[in-house]
């Protein structure tokens, strides 16, 4: 291929008598052939001011756009320093790509941002990132609040609200990540059992495992894990479709047919996860007391009976609604981030990924600091 | 006669049981620009994308700057990619990378030139193909429609590239800004000595850049030639496409 054989780009210099500077090109000053000539002129353009050079350029072969824009640079950065060039020898073809690209060429800008500048940077960046953070949280306090408003209207008009869309949005928000919750479940009821198992054995208070699990289990665990659970299968999704559908431009399609967005994804999607998580905990709740029951007989050989017998005893239904109902609230809290952060998506690939991570991760903080706020009010309403 | 860039020749293309070409053969000269015409579907973009490789013909054999493109080795390829730019119809901009960082991508990766000398080079494209200065540290999210395209362009020609594939290069330009990319196309030509195949269906810029033009239909070439040459073809896929109102209304006004 031609850009193998190519000539390597070579300069010769020369100083005569009368102190002319007789630069002697040689070569393809093409693209892959330049990097010695580029080193050469480097060197060269620091060191001469105030000279006059002679640039011969009539042995040089094929030139291309990069070629010529290694001559115009040189050019200009010598002219720059107070020397006196005169060009000699140049082709027509090269005078004539020196004419076209001459006027494109980009200016002397090589100026990097002065020392203030950069000294500032982390200041700017702070300031950038407060007032980025403040917009965030009033498009998402708006967000908060038209939605409640179409929910308003959604209840003044019943016949409005998308039944088929909610118990679409079950199945899949629901049905089908019980398998995954039952085997989260199932687990963290295996972990606190063995945990619990080992520290009671030396007390002999073997029975007392039955108060942990219960209790545990219930009050907190249950609902803390299928939200996390549901916050990374569900919430996820919610904002790769919308995203998906705003780069689409499906929202504005919607918005222009009349069909408010809000109406058609976002109420649907956030009454299908208040319903589906409450019931979704409820069945955490039973995977965990059972596996805990299993280990228990296993590991500290408590017979299902007595496991059961005690269990009736310790664990008041209060305990199991507290759990059940943070249910809606978590769910909440996945689904409006979820969708928000979908309609936030901008129209580049990456927006997706970078939303999306967003919108786990502001879930899973919003459904940890909520589990905190009511173990704080419960604790101190003494439930 | 000129060197053939670019030989196609008996190629047959089936996606399943659905035929795109039977047996398309053509032939791209060195220096022209070349178009490759056909109503939707007719295959023009599947063709140029095996003359790219990105697709492989079920059968037949395409020469790209004297390669085979069926029996290339892998060096070879690499070799082949390095000499031609290719724009694509939505532009294909990275868009994790500002406009600056996707015109030097090729520059970057595959020459040692030093880094000011890659960044000049990148001003220079991006000034040539008429983007206004800022636009460099812009990302392709933050530009409309025409500037990706000539983003686009400008990345196409980092390499100073022997072959240029554009597809529909002016397709969502308005028409100042259509002429304004032929011109340049055509500039282009002159000064880097461009061979240039274009997918296109703009009738403007058929009769403007376009020195010569294939017409696809039917599963096969049904017209190669000027456009004196194509439109004297009786083929009544031709007639369609040309006689059209939009087509007739064209040529008397600029014909």
């Amino acid at each position: 291929m031609e850009s193998i054989r190519s000539q390597k780009a070579r300069i010769r210099q020369f100083k005569s008598t009368d102190g002319v500077i007789t630069l002697t090109s040689f070569g393809d000053w093409t693209i892959d052939a330049l990097r010695d000539a580029a080193g050469m002129l480097e060197q060269f353009s620091g060191t001469s001011r105030n000279v006059s050079i002679q640039w011969d350029v009539s042995d040089i072969g094929s030139v291309d756009s990069a070629g010529m824009m290694l001559f115009i640079h040189y050019y200009d950065v010598l002219k720059s320093n107070k020397c006196s060039i005169k060009v000699i020898g140049a082709k027509i073809e090269h005078k004539k790509m020196y004419g076209l690209l001459r006027k494109y060429a980009p200016g002397n800008s090589g100026v990097g941002p002065a020392f203030s500048s950069r000294f500032l940077k982390p200041l700017r960046n702070t300031g950038k990132n407060s007032v980025a953070f403040v917009l965030d949280m009033t498009a998402f306090l708006a967000f908060i609040g038209e939605n409640f408003v179409n929910l308003l209207y959604s209840l003044l008009h019943p016949r409005s609200i998308r039944f088929g869309a909610i118990v679409k949005n079950i199945e899949e928000a629901g049905v089908r990540a019980i398998p995954i919750v039952a085997l989260t479940s199932f687990l963290i009821g295996v972990v606190i059992t063995y945990q619990g198992a080992v520290q009671l054995e030396k007390f002999g208070a073997n029975i007392f495992i039955v108060d942990m699990i219960a209790l545990s289990v219930t009050r907190e665990l249950a609902p803390l894990i299928t939200a996390i659970v549901v916050a990374g299968r569900t919430g996820s999704s919610y904002t790769a479709q919308i995203g998906v559908m705003k780069i689409t431009e499906e929202i504005d399609a919607m918005r222009t047919m009349g069909f408010d967005p809000h109406r058609f994804l976002v109420l649907p999607r956030i009454i299908a996860l208040m319903i589906v998580l409450t019931l979704m905990i409820f069945f955490a709740d039973i995977i965990g007391i059972v596996a805990g029951m299993f280990i228990s007989h296993v590991h500290l050989h408590l017979s299902y009976a007595e496991f059961l017998h005690r269990l009736q005893t310790v664990l008041e239904v209060k305990h199991v609604w507290i759990g059940i109902c943070k249910g809606p609230f978590f769910a909440w809290l996945i689904a409006i981030v979820g969708c928000f952060r979908g309609f936030q998506v901008s129209k580049s690939t990456d927006s997706i990924g970078h939303y999306t991570t967003i919108s786990v991760v502001n879930a899973i903080f919003l459904v940890i600091a909520c589990d905190a706020l009511f173990s704080v009010l419960f604790t101190e309403l003494g439930i | 006669m000129s060197k053939i860039v670019i030989t196609v020749s008996d190629v047959v293309t089936r996606f399943g049981k659905n035929v795109v070409h039977d047996g398309v053969s053509l032939n791209v000269r060195q220096g022209e620009i070349y178009g490759l015409l056909g109503g939707s579907g007719s295959g023009k973009s599947t063709l140029m994308k095996e003359m790219i490789m990105l697709l492989r013909p079920q059968s037949g054999e395409i020469r790209v700057l004297g390669q085979n493109l069926l029996t290339i080795t892998r060096a070879d390829a690499t070799m082949l990619r390095r000499q031609w730019g290719v724009l694509f119809q939505g532009g294909a901009l990275y868009s994790s990378l500002t406009v600056e960082e996707n015109v030097g991508i090729k520059l970057k990766e595959y020459t040692d030139l030093p880094l000011k000398l890659i960044q000049d080079i990148v001003r220079l494209k991006i000034n040539m193909v008429g983007l206004p200065e800022h636009a460099a540290d812009l990302y392709p999210a933050e530009l409309s429609g025409g500037m990706v395209k000539r983003a686009s362009l400008a990345r196409a020609l980092a390499m100073d590239p022997k072959l240029l594939f554009l597809d529909e290069p002016t397709s969502g330009l308005d028409p100042s800004g259509a002429e304004a990319f032929d011109n340049l196309i055509l500039k282009l030509r002159e000064v880097l000595g461009l061979t240039v195949l274009m997918v296109t269906h703009d009738l403007d810029s058929i009769q403007t850049v376009v020195d010569r033009f294939a017409v696809l239909g039917e599963k096969k070439v049904i017209g190669e030639g000027t456009l004196n040459e194509v439109t004297q073809n009786p083929h009544p896929v031709i007639k369609k496409f040309f006689g059209g109102k939009r087509g007739l209304k064209r040529s008397r006004n600029g014909g």
